[in-house]
């Protein structure tokens, strides 16, 4: 029994590897099911995960084929990587069901059982990269990701989904260069790979002078290259198009799963293998700071401008990941739980926006431009409910995930000195304005009622169970938000 | 400074090499150029880890004549490193000249801005 227990991560991740080699020879209902299956059954065993690893109030390794620390591969647990693996997978398991009519009508119908197998290789990516405890195997993971994400995009076969993942994966892949050869000036300096070797050696490097140069650079690269992949604000140009054209399902992953996935992965990177004091001695947070104040103005600046329901909803993940960034970038404990905790709200409002947003294009005679979609709310109810929730969680009102996440940031900005404080609490305040002045807007033009009387569109039951699902979820993000936060905080204390 | 980039050759070419490949990956308009220069990049990284992992006068970590000795083997792991990072470079490299195919055959050029202005026509 203690064998399940310890290799439970290990399997959660063989499972999606194994069952996506199989999936290849299934039939398209098959292959659905299979990979509904997979996702639920990860649900299962990370819900199993954080009772266990609560329960013994620790964290955990275990090496891989029993070769000893420096030379053996490690997979690490502790309460916030399980936390992190069912929030991914949860919210993957809600935008694959919400988006499953419209993959059978994007995704050509004898390519179906290979979008499956994609989900189910993004999922591995994701838990592998939650949980691995070696940088190296973290950067094939990464890899792994970056090719699944690209399907992704290209599944819904067009002229724009082409070139948005051909831009999608040039950017991607500069991110990954710059990553990969940080991560080999990291195993020059210190000669091991394992994340806590690499912060044992780390601490001793940093203290010396004719090192100190070496390191930034290092950190700075690797920092850089996940900022790039996750769409910080200035390398965000692939974001739109990515989003914006692929079919529901896949850019409801792309900004919830994939980007947040690098997010992970480099928190870890700052408190697991370089150490938060390291991190604020070379003053890299500060960088990361300053960029994602600024993308979350530029972010909303550019959702504003656009006339496109789509475009203007992924252009709102830039301002958002700006929040995540800014959370990072404020170096202290306050500032990490409240971007970790953005990365879930975040996660479950956007997939939960794009994928009402195709239920209002669909009943709006596909398009996407703000005119035709008027009164789509009426035609559409249960889509309009959903994405009004997600705009109001964006927006940050009461009872909705948006809303705790933006207090812990403005509470995490009152321990900064001064001048931060005041800056943290401007950007917060205007990005509210600006997140009200066009998510409020589409909502008015979703109720304007010049159709009320139109027929109603009845939504598929898949698509209805998920839309629900993805309500509570936001929900229960605002209402229940105490333990996530303190599992969160708990998570944090044992990653260091 | 220049000491040390005098000592240690094939680092600095392996830099050199990352910055040139990553510019064309950068600026080059042409994709196949892109690519080209994605995998230059990408064996500049493997040169500079085979450099690092290299020790004067060692062989190979195989062992023939069951010798044993750490001391006759250079250290293997940079090897490994490179290796894994080949097989990752060539399945980014076959999905990119894939997407470059489909590329070609919609739009019949290269030039990812021309590709990227005709996108745009199609669609509005």
């Amino acid at each position: 029994m203690e064998f399940f227990w310890q290799n439970l991560p290990f399997f959660c991740i063989l499972l999606c590897i194994a069952s996506a080699s199989f999936t290849l020879i299934m039939s398209r209902r098959a292959a659905q099911a299979t990979c509904l299956t997979v996702i639920s059954a990860v649900i299962a065993m990370s819900v199993l995960l954080i009772a266990r690893v609560s329960a013994f109030g620790g964290s955990y390794t275990f090496s891989m084929g029993h070769f000893p620390a420096p030379w053996g591969n490690e997979i690490r647990v502790g309460l916030l990587e399980a936390v992190m693996a069912l929030g991914l997978s949860l919210i993957m398991l809600f935008s694959l069901l919400g988006g499953l009519d419209r993959i059978g009508e994007h995704v050509f119908a004898d390519k179906h059982n290979l979008y499956f197998i994609t989900f189910e290789l993004l999922l591995a990516a994701l838990l592998a990269q939650v949980y691995t405890n070696d940088l190296f195997t973290a950067y094939v993971f990464v890899e792994i990701m970056t090719l699944t994400a690209c399907v992704l995009i290209v599944a819904r076969s067009k002229g724009r989904t082409l070139v948005a993942a051909t831009r999608y994966m040039i950017m991607n892949l500069m991110g990954s260069g710059l990553f990969l050869l940080g991560l080999c000036f990291l195993y020059d300096l210190t000669g091991h790979l394992l994340m806590g070797n690499i912060h044992e050696k780390v601490a001793q490097v940093a203290s010396d002078a004719a090192y100190g140069r070496v390191l930034t650079v290092t950190v700075a690269l690797m920092s850089l290259g996940l900022a790039i992949k996750s769409a910080l604000f200035p390398f965000h140009t692939w974001l739109p198009d990515a989003y914006g054209y692929s079919t529901p399902t896949s850019s409801a992953a792309l900004s919830s799963l994939v980007s947040k996935g690098y997010i992970f992965l480099l928190i870890k990177l700052f408190y697991r293998v370089i150490g938060m004091d390291v991190i604020n001695q070379i003053r890299i947070n500060d960088v990361l700071f300053v960029f994602g104040l600024v993308g979350t103005i530029m972010g909303s600046l550019s959702a504003i401008r656009e006339k496109d329901i789509r475009r203007m909803v992924s252009f709102s993940s830039v301002a958002q990941i700006g929040y995540i960034y800014m959370g990072i970038g404020m170096g202290s404990e306050a500032g990490m739980v409240a971007a970790v905790f953005h990365i879930f709200v975040h996660g479950a409002a956007k997939s939960m926006l794009f994928l009402s947003t195709s239920g209002l294009v669909q009943v709006s005679g596909e398009s996407k431009h703000f005119r035709d979609l008027r009164g789509s709310g009426f035609r559409n109810p249960l889509a309009g409910v959903a994405f009004t929730v997600g705009s109001f969680s964006m927006v940050g009102i009461p009872f909705l995930g948006g809303f705790i996440s933006k207090v812990y940031f403005a509470k995490a900005a009152m321990m900064l000195n001064p001048t931060r404080t005041v800056i943290v609490l401007l950007v917060l305040a205007a990005s509210t304005l600006l997140n009200t002045v066009y998510f409020l807007k589409t909502v008015i033009t979703l109720y304007r009622n010049d159709s009320a009387d139109a027929p109603k569109h009845r939504a598929a039951p898949v698509f209805a169970l998920s839309m629900l699902c993805m309500v509570a979820a936001n929900l229960a993000l605002g209402v229940f938000s105490q333990p996530i936060i303190e599992a969160i905080r708990a998570g944090l204390r044992m990653f260091a | 400074m220049l000491e040390n980039l005098l000592g240690t050759p094939y680092e600095t070419a392996a830099i050199i090499l990352f910055g040139i490949g990553f510019t064309s990956l950068m600026l080059q308009k042409n994709m196949v150029k892109k690519i080209i220069g994605f995998n230059m990049m990408d064996s500049a990284i493997y040169l500079f880890l085979a450099a690092k992992g290299y020790i004067e006068g060692r062989k190979a970590p195989i062992v023939v004549n069951g010798v044993t000795s750490v001391e006759a083997y250079i250290n293997p792991i940079p090897s490994g490193l490179v290796l894994t990072g080949i097989v990752v470079s060539v399945s980014v490299t076959s999905l990119m000249l894939a997407l470059t195919v489909r590329l070609y055959r919609r739009y019949h050029t290269l030039d990812i801005d021309e590709i990227t202005a005709l996108s745009r026509k199609e669609e509005y």
